[in-house]
């Protein structure tokens, strides 16, 4: 089929395109730049299977009752019904996700801002040192049950043993196992993995502010460090901030194995009990997907919002 | 030589010193943004700037420092010590007897499983190297295309890649054995590379580094009659190094890190985090061993990591996200 000259369609304003036209002039477009597709094939396709269908496809599995086995059964609402209703367990489980999330995620947030500023005043030697000393947890990967010696229970672990030693306890405390204790243990551990990548993308803001800033700063009248991070440091790193801030989102959304690793599963009282151990339990120990799914239907969602309010607040802080 | 013939050879020439002057211009830029990062890491006068913060600084960070390190140390001595010293008390901040004892404890116990630890080493190894390599291509391709090339649905794939960064593979994990189990990929190697490959903060991360050189350097050579293919690993790639070494890094650790148990049940496909967890649910009696194993887990990330810091550090300058 003959379409219209490439001039004829791409006269801007002349007048609007039709709906065939436009549809003409995409396909078109889309011929033109066969060899992109081609190029983008590969990983979109990988992308597609992997995360796209996954994402998407926890939707209608939620509606199911699914167990690998059998072929899924349509069960409507019933899943989501149970979950928001029933399960007790599962709304713990909010609630110990929403301190993650408003309390954990934001501090977290702030801690590697922080370090990230205060690393940056320091000589380049050091600054490498310590990049890597904030860095290397959260590069050590599985390494966080070493904090089982720190935190166990007897008298051999570290944490007891100060504290014996101080006579500030006098019988080892069961950080661990006990529910007033634990979930503060897994905030901690928590912290200490989480300087990761968001991190790594501030300390490189702050490097690549430009010095001239701070000079021009200086005549305008600010007069301490405070001043400058508020007027001059900070909204030219709204880009570095906005990453950090994902970062931290997907972080502290899903703490779920090192509580699991700590605490033992299932935790006493479901204290270190997250919404992702709920769908780590449903989906692997018990093999209930559809239940699973619905799970991290809720999840994803939660996320995606959360996602968004942040993405406004920084929004309307950088313009 | 005929008009004709010489024109076309005045065009070329042209063209070449065209995109030889980009090259410089982006060259330039680079050194720019080197001397403007130098210039920052400088010591210049600043606003409130005194040795007496700058220890203030220094005594702050080295707390927390010690804080951050500490569980690392531990983990380093406790895999040095004899059975013995686990179980001293009050416990001990250093190793009194030093021994390698838990790293041949290690390999005996590995060993005596049904497949020797070789096996599982190869596969962490193999899976490492196949998932960062085809990463490494398949993302600078898609970020090379998404960064610079206007076609229909670019926009909408930006942004997909965007919102994706929040579904890492730790969310997805379980939505992702029901896929594959319908794929019937369940307990092959496929399982454990092909999902690593399509990794949204590799494509990302290169897409914002792509996107700071500058557009005349590949119209140049696309007048040259270059074809994407050719730019995008002619000019485009050699120009982007410290990028290029960035995801191979977070993609080295991903993959070196993914404990893809559940994919795979066959002990021959198994990767040294899923063989550490099974010697650690051993308990105490394997405690020497699972921070042995822990400390040889760590170290090639690390390693890798210290030799391209400042490559890293380039690139995570470009990270940000800006709608």
């Amino acid at each position: 089929m003959a379409y219209k000259s490439a001039e004829e369609i791409l006269l801007p304003n002349e007048r609007k395109m039709s709906a065939k036209e436009k549809r003409e002039y995409t396909l078109h477009e889309m011929k033109r730049n066969k060899i992109c597709y081609l190029m983008i094939a590969p990983f979109m396709l990988l992308f597609l299977v992997f995360t796209v269908i996954p994402i998407i496809m926890s939707l209608p599995m939620g509606f199911c009752d699914f167990d690998m086995a059998h072929f899924p059964r349509w069960v409507g609402l019933q899943n989501f019904y149970t979950l928001f209703i029933e399960d007790d367990v599962f709304l713990g489980s909010i609630r110990t996700t929403l301190i993650f999330a408003l309390f954990t995620g934001p501090l977290s947030y702030a801690l590697s801002f922080l370090l990230a500023w205060l690393i940056n005043e320091l000589h380049p030697v050091l600054k490498t040192a310590f990049t890597l000393i904030f860095y290397a947890p959260s590069m050590a990967g599985n390494i966080y049950f070493v904090w089982q010696l720190i935190f166990s229970g007897d008298s051999y672990g570290y944490l007891n043993s100060v504290l014996l030693d101080l006579s500030i306890i006098t019988t080892p405390i069961q950080w661990l196992t006990d529910a007033n204790y634990l979930l503060i243990c897994v905030i901690i551990v928590q912290l200490w993995i989480s300087m990761g990548a968001g991190f790594l993308a501030l300390r490189a803001g702050f490097q690549g502010i430009d010095k001239s800033m701070y000079e021009a700063g200086a005549i305008e009248g600010i007069s301490n460090r405070w001043q400058e991070l508020i007027h001059i440091t900070l909204p030219s790193m709204g880009p570095q901030l906005m990453f950090a801030a994902v970062m931290q989102i997907v972080s502290s959304f899903t703490v779920d194995i090192v509580g699991r690793m700590l605490c033992g599963f299932p935790s006493t009282d479901y204290k270190a009990h997250t919404i992702m151990t709920h769908a780590f339990d449903y989906g692997w120990v018990r093999y209930e997907m559809g239940y699973a799914s619905a799970v991290c239907f809720v999840l994803f969602i939660a996320m995606l919002v959360c996602n968004n309010v942040i993405s406004r607040i920084l929004g309307k802080y950088m313009d | 030589m005929s008009k004709k013939n010489k024109n076309k050879l005045d065009i070329a020439a042209q063209q070449a010193a065209e995109n030889a002057a980009a090259l410089e211009a982006l060259k330039k830029r680079r050194e720019k943004e080197h001397r403007k990062m130098e210039r920052s890491k400088g010591t210049n006068k600043r606003v409130g700037k005194s040795w007496k913060n700058d220890v203030g600084i220094f005594l702050l960070l080295t707390v927390l420092g010690l804080f951050m390190i500490f569980p690392i140390y531990l983990s380093v001595i406790n895999s040095m010590k004899p059975v013995n010293e686990f179980f001293i008390f009050p416990p001990k901040l250093y190793v009194m007897q030093p021994t390698t004892d838990n790293f041949r404890d290690l390999f005996k116990v590995a060993n005596n499983s049904w497949v020797p630890f070789s096996r599982n080493i190869f596969n962490s190894i193999f899976v490492t190297v196949v998932a960062t390599f085809f990463e490494v291509i398949f993302a600078s391709m898609a970020a090379f295309i998404l960064a610079k090339c206007r076609f229909p649905g670019v926009k909408f794939l930006n942004q997909v890649i965007v919102i994706s960064l929040l579904f890492q593979s730790t969310v997805i994990y379980i939505m992702q054995y029901i896929v594959m189990a319908k794929l019937g990929m369940i307990n092959t190697y496929s399982a454990l590379i092909l999902p690593l490959i399509p990794s949204s903060m590799g494509l990302f991360l290169m897409r914002q580094s792509i996107s700071q050189i500058p557009d005349a350097m590949i119209e140049a050579a696309k007048v040259d009659g270059a074809g994407l293919m050719k730019i995008c690993w002619g000019i485009v790639m050699p120009n982007n190094k410290p990028a290029l070494m960035t995801i191979i890094i977070f993609q080295f650790q991903a993959a070196w890190n993914a404990n893809g148990g559940s994919m795979v049940y066959d002990e021959a496909l198994k990767t040294i985090p899923v063989v550490v967890q099974q010697i650690a649910a051993a308990g105490i009696a394997r405690q020497g061993a699972v921070y042995a194993s822990a400390v040889i887990l760590m170290i090639p990330p690390l390693a890798i990591f210290i030799a391209a810091q400042s490559q890293v550090m380039e690139t995570m300058a470009h990270a940000g996200m800006k709608d």
